[in-house]
């Protein structure tokens, strides 16, 4: 038996706000806290409800399903013994780093890091982590709270230079029950570039907190794939907070996939303007499942750049939101920014909600959006049928185009996780 | 090639079809045997593309009366891929933009659909691209345009090669080319028609949907039709093509007000 911490609140506050039950259930299965962080975190959780659809922020997006998902924390053992033996998805290839983030051991243990790659700990790591985060005002969001309070495995690297192979970072829950927490930290140095696929999949009823923190020095570069993988009765909330100086270039891209319950939240900060944004993001949803990206960019200086698709592929009684916040202000003139939100509805049952958020103060700026939300065409399905291809083959030729337009874009080691057959819901070879 | 006792490929009856409740064909009749050659011409909007649309089995037209026999077998019965898989190709007026579709991929299933109805094997992906690569040559079009999307960004002459690179796959029995030559430049026409006479046996039939006489310069027609809203009007051989271009369409206007005042006399003694 774990001794319980004197910082950890057993009982809320008098005065606040009931903690919903599954987080005080969660709260109070979880070892004690090891830093007054986690232990105020916890604090925080305690003395609110859970996220609810009052909120503009989670308008259509219910954590009903979060709370069907065992209050306790997840068993690493379980989730090794039970996530699939060898190898996990394509064997490691030369020419990719694979860290498998399944909390039984210290990823970059025992490994010699290529050069340009580095652990970050110590005063640095304490000094670093947290930094995005506050620079978007973010340190008491829900969801950061979650992470917090789960006291979550860390792993921080400090990137000095241009490094070579692709970054795997892998993290399969695989039938493990429960909650668990990730945390990432990743420090561009100016001119240093790195790829990353982050592969995250779960499939049984297991809940992942993923918070990632970026920071790009002048002139670096990071190209970042999620490649998220779920199961219908598994949730993901995943937040990606970069801040960006000038002359950084900025990828990120996402594929959402199978989730009972998925938020993503990609947060990007230019904090002087004049870096380059290029977010690329698709999500599916069949069955009665729910994903939902919410994603702000914000200028502080001009001449920023960003570029934005979103896709959607609604099926079943699935329900897509997407949230496409842009933030130029005054300081921020100059800047060039493109939203496109494209929504493919393939079910009548299915629903769709999309809202491009344009706060636009500045005045010498370019701004485009726009948000479609179209069927498969019959002109496209006949002119294959025409040829020989049957209506049901001919669809899924048509929903594999569709989704290779954001899927092409993930990083180059990505193929092997088949991300279009799992996307697709085929059967993907083993 | 007109031979009175070659099989009857395609025999078009009465077809009547309308979109929205507008009806487009009001009465198409048109016997196709192998070995022959049939050219459709007519004024814009006669019906045409509609006639060979409906044959292809396309949703947004409704067959309101007739038949069509596809040797000997009801076509409008069939989805429209199984009457492709059984041999009838159109070369669309205008190629559809599929972005995001391999051109080879979408070559390679289509080819191997009409191969497994032919009782043939599927080809692998090596072979089929050997096989490709060979047919590609009847179009004279660069491979680089099997690496891109199906018609995407292509030029409308481009469209209109990827068409008869189909053909050359699939070996239809039956092809309705509707104005594969609109939009060539004159190099292009003469590739596409020279694909089209080499792709012509004794044993498959064309029927050719055009308003030019300099592509039936280059493929000699057994038969010309003018359609004329919605049926056709007359049928001759290939000097017809070549009285059109003397004297265009306007007779049409009279044989039609005609044809339409002996029907309009008509209805009610058919109603009574
Ligand atoms: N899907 C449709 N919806 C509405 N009207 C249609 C549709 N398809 C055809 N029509 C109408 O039917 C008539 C015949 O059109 P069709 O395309 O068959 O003509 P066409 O003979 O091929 O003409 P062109 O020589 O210009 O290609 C036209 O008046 C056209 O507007
Ligand atoms: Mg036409």
């Amino acid at each position: 038996m774990v001794a319980v911490s004197a910082t950890e609140p057993r009982h809320p506050l008098p005065a606040a706000a009931t903690a919903a039950p599954w987080i005080a259930d969660l709260l109070a299965d979880l070892p004690a806290a090891p830093s007054a962080a986690v232990a105020r975190a916890r604090e925080l959780l305690a003395q609110q409800p859970l996220p609810s659809r009052r909120q503009e922020d989670w308008r259509f997006t219910d954590l009903a399903p979060l709370t069907t998902i065992a209050p306790r924390p997840l068993d690493p053992a379980e989730q090794a013994s039970s996530a699939p033996a060898a190898p996990l998805g394509p064997v490691a290839e030369p020419g990719r780093l694979r860290l498998l983030l399944d909390g039984l051991r210290d990823p970059l243990d025992g490994l010699n890091l290529p050069p340009g790659l580095h652990r970050l700990e110590g005063e640095a790591l304490q000094a670093a982590l947290g930094r995005s985060l506050a620079a978007q005002g973010l340190e008491a969001d829900w969801p950061v709270l979650l992470n917090t309070a789960l006291a979550p495995r860390v792993l921080a690297l400090r990137v000095s230079a241009a490094v070579a192979p692709l970054l795997e970072l892998v993290n399969d829950v695989g039938t493990g029950q429960g909650v668990e927490a990730l945390r990432l930290l990743l420090l561009l140095e100016d001119g240093a570039s790195l790829e990353v696929l982050q592969v995250q999949r779960a499939a049984a009823a297991s809940a992942t907190s993923l918070l990632l923190e970026a920071e790009l020095g002048r002139g670096a570069r990071l190209r970042h794939g999620l490649l998220a993988q779920g199961h219908g009765a598994a949730s993901l909330l995943a937040q990606l907070v970069v801040s960006q100086s000038p002359g950084s270039e900025l990828d990120l891209v996402s594929a959402l996939s199978g989730w009972g319950l998925v938020r993503l939240e990609p947060r990007v900060l230019q904090d002087e303007g004049q870096a380059a944004t290029r977010l690329r993001g698709l999500q599916r949803v069949d069955g009665r499942q729910i994903a939902d990206t919410h994603s702000q960019v914000a200028f502080a200086g001009p001449e920023g750049r960003l570029d934005q698709l979103h896709k959607v592929v609604a099926d079943g009684a699935g329900r897509s939101v997407f949230n496409g916040a842009v933030r130029v202000p005054r300081a921020a003139q100059r800047t060039d920014a493109a939203q496109l939100s494209r929504s493919l509805l393939l079910s009548d049952r299915a629903r769709i909600d999309t809202k491009p958020e344009l706060e636009i103060v500045a005045d010498d700026v370019k701004c485009a959006h726009g948000a479609t939300v179209s069927r498969l065409q019959d002109d496209e399905l006949f002119y294959l049928q025409s040829r020989g291809i049957a209506a049901a083959q001919a669809a899924r030729l048509l929903l594999r185009g569709y989704c290779d337009e954001v899927l092409a874009e993930l990083p180059g080691g990505a193929a092997g996780w088949q991300p279009l057959e799992r996307l697709m819901g085929e059967d993907p070879t083993p | 090639m007109i031979r009175p006792d070659a099989p009857v490929l395609l025999e078009i009856r009465d077809l009547r079809a309308s979109v929205d409740e507008q009806p487009i064909l009001k009465g198409v009749n048109l016997m196709i045997r192998a070995g022959e050659i049939h050219a459709v011409m007519g004024r814009n909007g006669s019906g045409k593309s509609t006639l060979s649309k409906v044959l292809a089995g396309h949703p947004a037209y409704s067959v309101t009366g007739g038949s069509v026999l596809y040797r000997g077998e009801d076509l409008l019965a069939l989805e429209p891929e199984q009457r492709a898989r059984i041999g009838l190709f159109l070369g669309f007026q205008y190629p559809i933009e599929i972005p995001g579709v391999s051109n080879l991929e979408f070559l390679r299933v289509a080819t191997n659909g009409r191969r497994l109805a032919q009782g043939q094997e599927e080809l692998d992906t090596f072979a089929f691209e050997d096989l490709v690569r060979e047919r590609l040559q009847v179009v004279q079009m660069d491979p680089a345009f099997l690496e891109r999307s199906v018609n995407e960004g292509f030029s409308g002459g481009e469209k209109k090669r990827n068409e008869i690179l189909q053909m050359a796959l699939l070996e239809p029995l039956v092809a309705i080319l509707d104005e594969t030559d609109s939009g060539l430049d004159i190099d292009a026409l003469r590739i596409v028609a020279g694909g089209v006479n080499h792709l012509a046996g004794p044993d498959n039939a064309t029927l050719l949907i055009t308003h030019y006489q300099r592509l039936l310069d280059v493929i000699t027609p057994d038969f010309v039709h003018v359609m004329a809203a919605g049926r056709i009007l007359r049928t001759g051989g290939k000097e017809l093509a070549l009285e059109l271009e003397d004297r265009g369409y306007d007779w049409v206007d009279e044989e039609l007000a005609s044809l339409e005042a002996g029907e309009a006399a008509r209805t009610p003694l058919e109603v009574a």
